[in-house]
């Protein structure tokens, strides 16, 4: 009875968005407010539709319905609550359906905190918001039925994928699925503004929250995932390149971009038609992403659920909103013409020169990523592009924009003069000398590593010194308070999030300098590494809620001085036939130590053991970022749009 | 600072900034495609021995074996087939937790000049039936395994049989 309830209320959802599009459309056309007044309490009405739905689907498998089809493959009794709970986006109906709830729930935001937009703005952005959501919960009820009944049920259900159940991963497709989705909000802003052939800096003000509220739960999200793969997987490794891990890079990169640009237009009315294209840009990433990871085109080592039938369906709904989305910018870019004028050497310019780089960096992934999937196609070859593609073609781009990122804040908007910023900027510079030369003399001849370290202080102490300037923290020092309690939160948390990015940066600079070794020991045997001294006490079994395992006691020392004493387990899940490795991960915040057990034989456990310098500074560094951009969006400014008044008159003639 | 003048400057730094992209790929490429190669292939013509390479196909039956190095690293010593021919391969380092024998495997590494395959990185997927798609490619190609009519057949009767040229 309650998956039907849910099924019924997705095709509720389904029908109330295609009214939602029709109305937001032809109101915002023919200028009638009822029209228009009825888009935002149907985007409302989808919300609740889309939410009971989704209600439903968990609740089978809170209850572990086994006439379910989608529980009897994905979940088990035996699995803990919470991951019967995360069980519910686990697999590629459920997450589908929490995909558009997350899309839903973006509507009824726009409905919401939307009133003092113009109506036609609203009207239309909601409208496209309808017509994605249309498209999507098509897709789900066409090809990937979440409630579809099993008849007889079994007795019970197959279980999630062990690597899955984790606390980790739980959170991690919500996190990530807000940052696709939210770039939905900023695509329907562009669709709207394209319809209407007008962008200002009321538009400007609009979209850039909605970027910067999705890029942050993408950067969550996408650190959630990493360090996910670094603890659950037990490669030692944080990122591998692999395509589905591009795929989240890719919206993240455009979405950096994009809310650089909507700066711009929103404080110098420049760069519209620009920050039209990386709206839509961002959002096809996002939807390309969907379809990398939802259509398992790509060889990868992500590859949990795949069907390509449904891929094709994704594909088509790709070339439909990206095809008609740049098709409506070729037709309609022309009507906006720029006004604010700049040189190229000023606060805008830097801005420019990071979408460039940004937008370069993002085309090389690209390609990097599809390359494979078109020389199979096309060449018939099959051919893997591996992470020294993406190191070499990448960090040449990734350095200037790095360079520039310390310097950009310090320049003034319209003209700048670099002597001035690069002179505020000399103890940062003698500080990323310092770190390079530092580590070249303590590690030896590591370039990678020292320009890495050097790159993470140019950029902390970058972000150190424009806030120090703002406050005028050096020239008068007394009253640096009182100008710190006006600084506007969006300065404080740009600042953050360039520092947050160093901070990540000195986490992968140390990773650089990691160490690891394989080592056979039998019981009472011991291994160094890295001055720390690894001895394996003995193996012994344990048994879990739903697995078995073989768990090692391995006591760590340092100069005979006992450090701590990591247990790893080698996971045996019955339900699922399947073996997984838990690494156990020791942090002194400077090191990791992290021990993985593999096979045993012939009486001997064979450990790996790694020593990861500053690792956890690498998902650190993401959470600084994210939250620079909660601050942000904290701001006043982004909250009040002051000149709503007036342009909600000139909106109604539109 | 005029319009055109700007415009100009727009259109450098974007052929700029598009140029270097695409240099970068063409040179990345150039040194970092991985290519697949099926023991077959390499029969028929062997990869320069300075270039990595992804090696795959199945783990022929009762060939795996496991040793301890001087440095008290395991390694282990295993042959992949794809039914024509065979490569022998080493690896030291742990096997992943579905690395079976019979089962398909993606192997990253470099041919010695000895003809044995030096592993750097073994792949196992984390699903027990699955069979990566180049290593299905390569057995269809080898002519001994037909997708529509069942299950690879066992590993270990491999070598030993006449290429199927009926099925394909």
């Amino acid at each position: 009875m309650i998956p039907e309830l849910g099924h019924f209320a997705l095709i509720l959802a389904l029908a109330l968005s295609l009214a939602q599009a029709a109305v937001g459309l032809l109101g915002a056309q023919r200028a009638e407010a009822r029209l228009m007044g009825a888009a935002p309490p149907l985007a409302t009405g989808v919300l609740l539709a889309i939410g009971a739905a989704f209600a439903c689907l968990m609740w089978s498998y809170v209850v572990n319905d086994t006439t379910v089809a989608n529980v009897v493959q994905n979940s088990h009794s035996a699995k803990p609550l919470l991951y019967k709970l995360s069980g519910t986006w686990g697999n590629h109906e459920g997450s589908m359906l929490l995909w558009v709830l997350i899309l839903a729930l973006c509507g009824g935001a726009v409905a919401a905190f939307g009133r003092n937009l113009p109506s036609a703005l609203q009207a239309r952005v909601l409208a496209v918001l309808g017509l994605v959501a249309a498209a999507f919960l098509g897709f789900i009820l066409a090809t990937s039925n979440p409630f579809q009944r099993i008849w007889p049920p079994p007795m019970d259900g197959q279980g999630l994928n062990p690597i899955l159940q984790d606390p980790g991963l739980a959170f991690h497709p919500p996190l990530l699925y807000l940052g696709y989705v939210g770039f939905a909000v900023t695509y329907a802003f562009a669709v709207a503004a394209l319809i209407e052939g007008r962008v200002d800096a009321a538009w400007g003000r609009w979209v850039r929250p909605w970027a910067l509220a999705a890029w942050s739960f993408l950067t969550l999200g996408i650190a959630l995932g990493s360090w996910w793969a670094y603890y659950e997987l037990g490669w030692g490794g944080y990122w591998f390149w692999d395509p589905v891990e591009n795929a989240s890079l890719l919206p993240w990169l455009a979405g950096a971009a994009l809310l650089h640009s909507a700066i711009v237009v929103e404080k110098r009315e420049a760069l519209k038609t620009w920050t039209v294209f990386l709206a839509l840009l961002a959002f096809g990433m996002s939807l390309l992403g969907t379809f990398l990871v939802r259509s398992g085109v790509l060889t990868s080592v992500h590859a949990f659920a795949n069907d390509p039938a449904r891929g094709i369906v994704i594909l088509c709904l790709l070339a439909a909103f990206i095809g008609g989305g740049f098709l409506l910018f070729a037709w309609r870019a022309a009507s906006m013409a720029p006004t604010g004028v700049f040189a190229p050497l000023s606060r805008e310019g830097a801005l420019v020169l990071n979408n460039l780089l940004l937008c370069s960096i993002a085309a090389v992934v690209l390609v990097g990523t599809l390359y494979p999937m078109f020389a199979d196609l096309l060449l018939g070859e099959k051919i893997s592009v591996g992470p020294p593609f993406f190191n070499t073609a990448t960090l040449p781009l990734a350095a200037p924009l790095i360079g520039a990122m310390a310097l950009g804040p310090l320049l003034p908007w319209k003209r700048a003069r670099l002597a001035p910023a690069l002179l505020r900027l000399w103890w940062v510079a003698l500080l990323a000398l310092g770190a390079f030369l530092l580590c070249l003399a303590l590690e030896g001849q590591r370039i990678g590593p020292a320009l890495g370290f050097a790159a993470a202080l140019w950029l902390i102490a970058g972000a150190a010194a424009d806030i120090a300037d703002r406050l005028a923290l050096f020239s008068r020092p007394r009253a640096a308070w009182s100008r710190a309690r006006g600084l506007p939160r969006a300065a404080w948390g740009a600042a953050l999030g360039h520092a947050g990015l160093g901070v990540t940066i000195l986490g992968l600079a140390g990773m650089g300098l990691a160490t690891d070794r394989l080592a056979a020991l039998k019981p009472g045997e011991a291994a160094a590494l890295a001055g720390y001294e690894f001895r394996l006490e003995g193996v012994r079994d344990v048994q879990g809620p739903n697995w078995t395992a073989r768990r090692a006691t391995v006591q760590v020392t340092r100069d005979g001085a006992p450090v701590v004493v990591l247990e790893p387990d080698r996971r045996t899940f019955p339900v699922a036939r399947m073996t997984t490795t838990e690494a156990t991960i020791h942090t002194t915040w400077l090191a990791d130590l992290y021990v993985v057990l593999g096979e045993e034989r012939d009486g001997a456990a064979i450990l790996r053991l790694h020593h990861n310098p500053l690792a956890p500074w690498i998902w650190l560094g993401a959470a600084v970022m994210a939250l620079g951009g909660g601050l942000s969006l904290s701001d006043r400014r982004m909250r009040v749009a002051a000149p709503a008044a007036k342009l909600a008159m000139k909106g109604a003639r539109a | 600072m005029t319009k055109k003048r700007r415009r100009m400057w727009v259109l450098l730094l974007c052929g700029l900034g598009l140029g270097s992209a695409t240099a970068l790929t063409l040179t990345a490429f150039q040194d970092n495609l991985v290519f697949f190669r099926s023991p077959s292939d390499i029969a028929a013509a062997a990869p320069a021995p300075d270039r990595a390479f992804r090696l795959g196909g199945l783990v022929e039956a009762g060939s795996v074996q496991r040793e301890t190095g001087a440095d008290g690293r395991p390694t282990a010593r295993f042959t992949v087939t794809d039914g024509a021919h065979a490569v022998h391969v080493t690896y030291t380092g742990v096997l992943p937790d579905l690395f079976r024998e019979g089962q398909g495997v993606v192997t990253l590494g470099k041919l010695g000049p000895d003809g044995v395959f030096r592993a750097s990185e073994v792949l196992a997927r984390h699903d027990e039936t699955y069979m990566p798609p180049e290593v299905a490619d390569a057995l269809k190609r080898s002519g001994h395994w037909n997708p529509s009519q069942g299950a690879a057949p066992p590993a270990s009767s491999w070598n030993t049989l006449e290429p199927r040229r009926d099925g394909s």
